[in-house]
């Protein structure tokens, strides 16, 4: 490539941007890049939680960038709710195999087979992870610890620092945040504190998907359009299985949809959709009405304040 | 404007990406109409989604409102929506077919300074609104000086509730020409100022009917088509070492590159280049950009270079061209906004980071507090508490090299940091604070402890 075409294609056609204007992609790309190599200049023990959602495959992607030609100087850690689609968990572990990486995995069936966590009523994994996550990030002495979470997914992560201070019990305090100046990101941290890391905090679900498109990234074939067997739950339409669905006063169907966030069954609701190519999909979002966690994340629902409630004892 | 409100033609993935990213931050009193601005910006922009809207209308209709607060868009935490106020930064987005934006939506209230500082430090742009009745108040002043203070490129001044004095223009003049005289001496680049109505949504997205006596842009075609600055011709670049990647495989055996986000200016293959603090050199023998040769790279690319000679350097270095290289220094005078709860005072031992670099450091002499509603300065106040800015001399353990930050944001900037507990202290700017600075009032009956 040489350099005057980086120029051009960055400039686009927007006659306001000068000839050294990135796109905003590459804007991004670039931050989250310069995040990921703060924390592997400044930690001693960075982890990357790793799930085989878009987001976390992204993050993966950027870190691969980052270091490249060296391998990534992080492992991965996954908190796997015992109810996760089997088409992520392959392909969570083709990637971990293919890039030579090392996986952690904190299991909530493990907690709920030794009797530490209990079911709850309504089946749902989702909160329970928090538990299995923070004993793990405690027991592995993990001092950094990648999410991607993004500020534009729900108000309270709109608050959200690039590095989050949190305790030795993992709570954040949206009261106690750091003030984050410039690019300059303070990671001190007391021995049995953690910092959670956001490179993807500036990004959009759009972003996302177009960073995706553009960098050519292979996704479980769960986010494009498919025929699956469903039912309706709580106006969402929940993938039938083992997991404890569909009960007998629910019905399965086979309709053609995709996911829009890949997160636990029992809590991710699929969306009707024909899209079954990147454009289509970004088209569909570009056009959504619903936001990404409104349309498909039953937990959020829960109460005004679900996510930052959960937040505060330690969920991402 | 069209491309803002109705729904076009779905872009492609080469046109939605070739857009640019506008970071700003908005700014304004209390009751200036802030919420319903940024509100107004959101939703026309169609940022705000149908189920965001819901459980704004829900909560509102639970609570026995009669129409959708919009405040609760934006107030996301339990604290402020009790208390119906915002206490802290929030990051917002929305996109139109021309550009990104990042809002760095700052609370108002005047004991949150240092929130604005916060959002100040990474726009290109700030949005101070005005409440037409009242005109330019102290409020007003101090937005204006933060914004000058960080050195933010762009001003918006927002006239807003022209619909409560009729639209006349002879009020929109006279507040603009105050303002811009106000925020010129102060060294401000560039105003713009709009008169608009966030509420009835005049010159916010759609130009007004009602002002047709204004010909300029609204605010959303300004954000729209306001250069963001690229101007290198007067940059000197910087480089600051986050990392040095060393594969050590056999695929590359010899491979040591130095990885960071150019803080400022190009780099160019062939340049000869000096490490500091050292001061060893060595020429660019190829820069990577995220894992693709290219011959130039420039701000705010993250790259990797490569050096001739294998030389001896590490993280917190910084290279930059061997023709244009900052002075080292340990003695640093600066402007600080105090932005911890603890105060800030002389002989203080800090933590001091700058670009990639952390160093000790101690609190020599804090020479004047800015007081922000007439700028004047306020000599040896001994201490700086929460949201004071002023001036301040520091001694580093280890040389620094330091530019001013009217010359570089990034590498004029640092932040002191309380090693006890980690706390971020201090948020500094290298040099003189404004373009025109005020001489220190001497009273000679002040005992210099008034706050």
């Amino acid at each position: 490539m040489t350099t005057a075409a980086t120029v051009s294609e960055a400039a686009g056609d927007s006659e306001d941007a000068g000839p050294y204007a990135l796109s905003h992609l590459d804007a991004l790309e670039s931050e989250a890049v310069h995040i990921f190599r703060e924390v592997a200049g400044e930690f001693e023990r960075p982890v990357v939680l790793f799930s085989g959602g878009k987001d976390s495959i992204v993050m993966l992607h950027l870190a691969l960038k980052a270091f490249a030609p060296a391998p990534v100087p992080f492992s991965l850690l996954h908190v796997d709710t015992g109810h996760n689609f089997p088409e992520v968990l392959e392909y969570r572990d083709r990637t971990v195999a293919a890039h030579g990486l090392r996986l952690h995995v904190a299991s909530v069936q493990d907690y709920i087979d030794r009797g530490v966590l209990k079911e709850r009523p309504d089946g749902t994994r989702n909160p329970l992870q928090t538990v299995p996550l923070t004993e793990k990030i405690q027991t592995e002495r993990f001092d950094a610890v990648f999410g991607g979470g993004r500020r534009d997914e729900e108000k309270a992560r709109a608050k959200e620092r690039v590095f989050s201070l949190r305790d030795e019990f993992s709570q954040w305090d949206p009261r106690r945040q750091r003030p984050e100046l410039w690019q300059l990101y303070n990671g001190r941290h007391a021995p049995g504190e953690h910092v959670r890391v956001f490179p993807l905090s500036n990004w959009t679900e759009l972003d996302v998907w177009q960073y995706i498109a553009r960098e050519h990234i292979e996704l479980p074939e769960i986010y494009f359009a498919h025929e699956r067997e469903v039912f309706q739950r709580a106006g969402m339409w929940l993938t039938a299985g083992e997991w404890g669905g569909p009960k007998e006063s629910e019905t399965v169907e086979k309709r053609q949809v995709r996911y829009r966030t890949v997160g636990d069954m029992s809590c991710t609701g699929a969306v009707d959709s024909d899209a079954t190519t990147l454009d289509a999909v970004i088209a569909e979002i570009a056009a959504s009405r619903l936001t990404e966690r409104g349309a498909t994340r039953a937990d959020d629902k829960m109460s005004e304040a679900a996510m930052e409630d959960r937040k505060r004892e330690g969920y991402f | 404007m069209t491309s803002a409100t109705e729904p076009t033609e779905p872009l492609s993935v080469e046109q939605l990406s070739a857009t640019t990213l506008l970071r700003f931050a908005t700014a304004g009193s209390v009751d200036d109409g802030k919420s319903t601005l940024v509100g107004r910006l959101l939703h026309d922009s169609k940022s705000i989604l149908t189920d965001q809207l819901e459980a704004v209308e829900r909560v509102s209709a639970d609570r026995g409102q009669d129409a959708p607060d919009l405040a609760l868009l934006t107030d996301g935490l339990r604290a402020e929506r009790e208390q119906g106020i915002t206490i802290d930064v929030a990051y917002r987005y929305f996109a139109t077919a021309r550009r990104r934006f990042i809002l760095a939506d700052t609370p108002g209230h005047v004991q949150y300074t240092r929130n604005m500082v916060t959002g100040a430090s990474t726009a290109d742009l700030a949005v101070v609104l005005v409440d037409a009745r009242n005109g330019v108040i102290e409020q007003t002043r101090r937005h204006a000086a933060v914004a000058a203070l960080l050195r933010v490129p762009h001003v918006v001044l927002a006239v807003n509730k022209m619909d409560l004095v009729a639209y006349q223009e002879s009020v929109f003049a006279a507040i603009a020409e105050e303002f811009t005289a106000y925020a010129s001496e102060l060294g401000v680049p560039e105003i713009t100022a709009i008169p608009i109505s966030a509420l009835a949504g005049d010159n916010v997205v759609e130009p007004s009917a009602n002002m047709d006596w204004y010909g300029g842009p609204t605010v959303l075609e300004h954000l729209e088509t306001v250069p963001v600055s690229h101007d290198l011709a007067h940059c000197h670049a910087r480089l600051p070492v986050q990392y040095v990647i060393r594969p050590q495989s056999a695929e590359h055996p010899d491979y040591r590159g130095y990885a960071g986000q150019i803080a400022a200016g190009t780099f160019r293959v062939g340049e000869s280049v000096t490490v500091l603090p050292s001061g060893r050199t060595s020429k660019v023998a190829g820069i990577d950009l995220l894992g693709t040769p290219v011959d130039i790279a420039w701000t705010p690319q993250s790259v990797t270079l490569l050096l001739a000679d294998d030389i001896d350097i590490s993280r917190g270095d910084l290279l930059v061209p061997s023709k244009d290289a900052p002075p080292t220094t340990q003695d640093v005078e600066a402007t600080v906004c105090h932005v911890a709860d603890q105060p800030l005072t002389v002989g203080h031992r800090v933590l001091l980071k700058h670009g990639t670099r952390t160093v000790k450091a101690i609190v020599k002499d804090i020479p004047s507090r800015l007081t922000l509603d007439d700028l004047s300065l306020h000599p040896h106040p001994g201490r700086l508490v929460a949201n004071d800015i002023g001036r301040v001399k520091i001694r580093t353990a280890e040389p620094l090299p330091l530019d001013s930050y009217a010359d570089s944001r990034r590498t004029g900037a640092f932040i002191l940091i309380d090693p006890a507990d980690g706390t971020t202290l201090t948020a500094g700017m290298v040099g003189e604070s404004f373009a025109a600075p005020q001489p220190v009032k001497d009273e000679g009956d002040d005992d210099g402890w008034d706050f």
